[in-house]
């Protein structure tokens, strides 16, 4: 079973969202996403300072088998980018919730915070 | 509905995760791919491959059968148990499939083709049979499991419950030997050295846990993708296919030309297309910058034109991106891809990355 940490926030499309307290959000992939994905192997980070809107595709994480867009979750600038991902990307294999987390942003809005599932939610979501 | 191999209980036991693979439920890793991927590069590892398609054919015309199905001449196979691997064309050149056929006797072959086209292949082999009065025989009810890696034959002669064990391990490389009910292959889908064992299906789950226990350990489709990809070895579907020659898709070595006289189904089309001259050819890619090479990737070559990755990965071995690409005939030592709208740049090179363990 994966691990489902309840203060994070979720979507459904696999992306985890921690709340830093500071008015900023980290994000990263689930340890269920990089279950499905398989061994990592390259990541394509965002650029640090665009600004993008919730939906939008902003990152790439390839497995051996597959590439897999990350989406953005809530609409915000790319304050900074986890730039040790270049070279290991097998971290968010090993470390999906901590220390393979993909790049935290300054929310445009802070509404949409809410709007994101809970850890309930998400492992209802993943459980079938 | 999907098939399950005999196997399919023993993946699961051995937490093998299933994903549908041609119609059958097969394991695509037992955890992680990568690890797979070295295990078979380092020391051994097994993989469930009673999927593929075994069809025994015989009769006394059946040297005259195959030398007309098959681009390649089995006429070349003297010895027994001798292999050969060959492309099975259309009249217009284009790959059936591509399969390899054992020599067992004068009247006696053995053939393994693909899962994906087992269909149409038994139909167009039962059709081009009835003239040459071939009885063709599809062994439905044979296992069959590939134990590959510099370690596999040792391990593996370890637990075989054969009398012809001697037989087995002084077998050259590919070759089989007829072992009664069971029939052991020194061939292979990985770049490494290793056997192909088919068995009765009610003798394979107790070989898989003799297998296991003797430190083979269990590697799934992924691992068999990236390790026959780092070998240069086609894959049927993506870097051939019907509407593909042998010629332009890195298997104009598999054709037997001679003896001029012997005519073979597609011999026309391909003769042809040679006469002209072919256009365009298979190579290898390696990656020189960050990404992953992907099947249907855009390649440029400056000056010259465009082509197409067949099929790519990252090599677990080279830790670098590599492909296999049709890409103009007049193609140079460099070229670029296109991923997510960006050209990268690629090496070209010949289309083998490691073989025996080693990178080329």
């Amino acid at each position: 079973m994966s691990d489902v940490p309840s203060e994070l926030k979720y979507t459904a499309s696999h992306e985890w969202i921690r709340d830093e307290g500071d008015g900023t959000v980290t994000v990263g992939i689930t340890d269920h996403a990089q279950e499905l994905l398989g061994d990592l192997v390259f990541v394509e980070l965002p650029e640090v300072g665009s600004e993008m809107t919730a939906g939008d595709a902003c990152c790439v994480v390839e497995s051996v088998k597959a590439a897999s867009d990350v989406y953005m979750p809530i609409s915000g600038e790319i304050l900074e980018v986890n730039e040790v991902l270049a070279d290991t990307p097998e971290i968010i294999n090993d470390s999906a919730f901590d220390d393979g987390w993909l790049f935290k942003v300054q929310p445009s809005a802070e509404l949409e915070l809410d709007e994101l599932m809970d850890a309930d939610a998400y492992e209802a979501e993943i459980a079938d | 509905m999907s098939q399950k191999t005999v196997l399919y209980d023993k993946h699961a036991e051995y937490g093998g995760k299933m994903v549908d693979f041609a119609g059958w439920q097969m394991p695509v890793n037992y955890g992680s791919q990568m690890d797979e991927h070295h295990q078979v590069r380092q020391d051994a590892g097994m993989f469930d491959v009673s999927h593929m398609t075994i069809v025994d054919l015989k009769g006394e015309r059946v040297t005259d059968f195959l030398r007309y199905l098959l681009a390649n001449d089995v006429a070349r196979l003297k010895d027994e148990g001798k292999a050969l691997y060959s492309c099975m064309l259309n009249e217009d050149g284009g790959v059936i499939d591509d399969l390899i056929v054992y020599y067992m006797n004068d009247s006696w072959y053995r053939m393994v083709v693909n899962a994906g086209t087992r269909d149409k292949d038994i139909a167009w082999i039962n059709q081009q049979a009835a003239a040459f009065d071939v009885d063709v025989n599809e062994r439905a009810n044979m296992a069959m499991i590939a134990v590959q890696g510099p370690k596999a034959i040792e391990k593996a002669i370890s637990v075989l419950p054969v009398d012809e064990v001697e037989a087995v391990a002084e077998m050259k490389r590919f070759y089989g030997v007829d072992c009664g009910e069971w029939f052991i292959g020194r061939t292979g889908y990985t770049g490494e050295d290793g056997f192909e064992i088919m068995l009765p299906e009610s003798e394979a789950p107790a070989l898989w846990d003799k297998l296991a226990h003797a430190g083979v350990k269990p590697c799934g489709l992924g691992a068999r993708d990236t390790l026959r990809l780092e070998a240069g070895m086609n894959l049927y579907g993506a870097d051939m296919t019907e509407q593909t020659s042998p010629l332009i898709s890195g298997l104009g070595w598999t054709v037997a030309w001679q003896p001029e006289d012997r005519d073979f189904i597609g011999r026309a089309a391909i003769q042809q297309e040679r006469d002209q001259g072919v256009s365009r050819k298979m190579v290898g890619l390696v990656l020189e910058q960050r990404g992953v090479l992907r099947g249907h990737q855009k390649v440029v070559v400056e000056n010259v034109g465009e082509g197409e990755i067949t099929s790519g990965t990252f090599s677990p071995t080279l830790k670098q991106s590599i492909a296999l690409a049709r890409v103009p005939a007049e193609t140079g030592e460099s070229c670029q891809v296109e991923i997510r709208g960006k050209l990268l740049n690629a090496r070209v090179v010949k289309p083998v990355f490691v073989r025996d363990g080693q990178a080329v």
